[in-house]
């Protein structure tokens, strides 16, 4: 069996965000990057598939070149070899360029299972995972958190609205987008980190992969309107224990 | 402007969300048509054309049925946009429609300026305003950002349509969600766990205030997911949409999904300690404080009332 598990670097959303200078995307100076958590969860379930099945596993990931550490990490979950599409511009691309980028190098390999994150924390489109697929030609269900494997077929439950899970089944090669909770992602072990470091990491550049034009920009990125009427309280801990109960008694009647 | 609404029904019945579609067809000003797997015994409220494939025969969501019972309507109707919810039917079903039509599809917009669809970057603390360059665009909307001022009353025209697409994927069945012995939808105060706890021992903190309060404590999605708290305690959208006289939200930063959950509560209280975080966005009264070393203490204090 061959897996591919697709990752994304994303900021540190506790990060102070800034607009980049063309007003387009926020500034990448500055900032923390980690992967994406969606993604966590994916690697999870592909390097659990590897041990249950004995598959070979890829993880691949679209960016600059601080996204080979993010991809560190990924391989010392237990990927076996890393694919880094080098982009400099992968934040200007739309979830059709980035899928069809996926999907070109998928084709080529024959994957029989591929997991996603269900979307990206900063451009949150949820679309990737979908789009691949649809270009593949596979199928793919989104949000999952449950899966399984046994006789060539995946059985998995998407989260619905409400707490309701669907009972899904579909057979290989499929995708699944994963969701938040499917699984515990592992910390790599030091051992395992030595290792990844001696994991073959191929570097192919973008323009190999890439062979449309993406279907909408972005005009602008600012940060929205404050609503108003929120007061921001600060200091003291007393103090502000004192002062939100005096608003309390003014504005609720839970403490009366 | 021409544009298809994608209204949802599960186990026979219409879900909510149609009104975040009306509203937006309200707010673009344009002549709408609606498409629903459905049934006739539960039919929308519509002045237009309803698209209707009847949920007994199509079943409950699947992709590959409902992607050609769709592509078929947008044939007919040739609409500039498709509008979906953003839910676990749109967000699956708009990138496949995309993909048929190669259409710009934008994700999760909150609103809708000069014909420019606004969607949220990194967890909502920043925002952009989106360009399509495709004849038509597809959308999906977040819950609750476009509301309808007026139900409509009238009874939509009913045009049947069928399809003989099958696929591979198979659904076999719902799994309810365990209520148990909690109902936060009742609670008079909800006093909720977010990641800021740090770990699952402060769970205890946020219950002591919660009592003193007399109400129930809630918790954001990474606290169940992190077996913190249980199920039957998650706010939001995947566990319970509440609106209690109170709700205080202690490290929990305001993931939209847990925003839509609880941002109709009557008088919100965040304590965190980013003062960027999107729940200030909701909340009457943001403190910035460290919510281990603050909450016990305000505990102490109302007790001792």
């Amino acid at each position: 069996m061959n897996i591919l598990v697709c990752i994304k670097q994303v900021p540190d959303m506790e990060s102070k965000f800034k607009v980049n200078a063309e007003g387009c995307w926020y500034d990448s100076s500055d900032l923390a990057w980690r992967m994406n958590e969606y993604d966590e969860y994916a690697v999870e379930q592909a390097v659990q598939l590897k041990e249950q099945t004995g598959a070979d596993l890829t993880v691949l990931c679209i960016g600059p070149d601080r996204v080979k550490e993010t991809m560190k990490k990924a391989l010392a979950m237990g990927c076996d070899r890393g694919i880094h599409v080098t982009d400099a511009e992968s934040f200007d691309k739309d979830p059709f360029a980035i899928a069809s980028i996926i999907a070109k190098f998928a084709e080529q390999k024959s994957f029989d299972m591929i997991f996603t994150g269900m979307q990206s924390q900063d451009r949150g489109s949820a679309q990737v995972g979908v789009l691949t697929a649809e270009m593949l030609g596979i199928p793919s269900i989104t949000t999952i958190v449950s899966f399984a494997f046994d006789a060539g077929q995946i059985t998995v439950q998407r989260e619905l609205e409400g707490g309701v899970k669907a009972m899904v089944k579909a057979p290989l090669p499929a995708l699944v987008t994963c969701q938040l909770g499917l699984n515990t992602p592992r910390y790599p072990t030091l051992p395992n980190i030595m290792k990844a470091k001696k994991k073959e990491l191929v570097v192919t550049p973008v323009a190999d992969l890439l062979g449309v034009a993406v279907l909408q920009e972005t005009l602008s990125l600012y940060f929205p309107e404050k609503k108003g009427g929120g007061v921001v309280l600060e200091g003291d801990s007393a103090e502000l224990a004192d002062q939100l109960i005096a608003i309390l008694k003014e504005k609720t009647a839970v403490l009366a | 402007m021409k544009i298809l609404l994608v209204a949802e029904c599960r186990e026979g019945r219409l879900q909510a969300n149609i009104n975040d579609l009306l509203g937006f067809a309200a707010k673009a000003d344009a002549e709408s048509a609606l498409f629903l797997v459905g049934t006739q015994e539960e039919l929308p409220k519509f002045a237009g054309t309803l698209y209707l494939a009847d949920s007994s025969t199509y079943g409950e969501y699947n992709p590959e049925i409902h992607k050609q019972l769709l592509l078929d309507t947008i044939d007919t109707v040739k609409p500039d946009m498709v509008i979906f919810s953003h839910s676990s039917y749109g967000w699956d079903l708009a990138p496949r429609i995309a993909f048929a039509l190669k259409a710009a599809q934008i994700s999760e917009v909150v609103d809708f300026v000069d014909g420019k669809p606004i969607a949220p970057v990194c967890n909502a603390k920043l925002r952009r305003t989106v360009a399509p360059k495709t004849a038509v665009t597809i959308l999906t909307l977040q819950a609750g950002a476009f509301s309808l001022a007026e139900e409509p009353t009238t009874t939509p025209t009913v045009e049947a349509i069928s399809t003989t697409a099958t696929g591979k994927i198979e659904f076999s069945g719902y799994q309810q969600a365990d209520i148990g012995g909690v109902d936060l939808s009742k609670a008079q105060v909800i006093v909720s766990a977010g990641r800021g706890i740090g770990k699952p021992e402060n769970i205890a903190i946020i219950e002591g205030l919660a009592k003193a309060l007399k109400g129930e404590y809630g918790a954001s999605r990474p606290v169940v997911d992190s077996e913190w708290a249980e199920h039957n305690r998650q706010v939001g959208t995947t566990g319970q949409t509440v609106s209690p006289k109170l709700y205080v939200a202690c490290g929990i930063s305001g993931a939209i999904q847990h925003l839509a959950g609880m941002k109709k509560s009557e008088f919100i209280v965040a304590i965190n300690t980013d003062k960027d975080a999107p729940i200030g966005e909701v909340a009457d009264v943001l403190l910035i404080a460290d919510l281990k070393q603050f909450v016990p203490i305000l505990t102490d204090k109302i007790l001792a009332m």
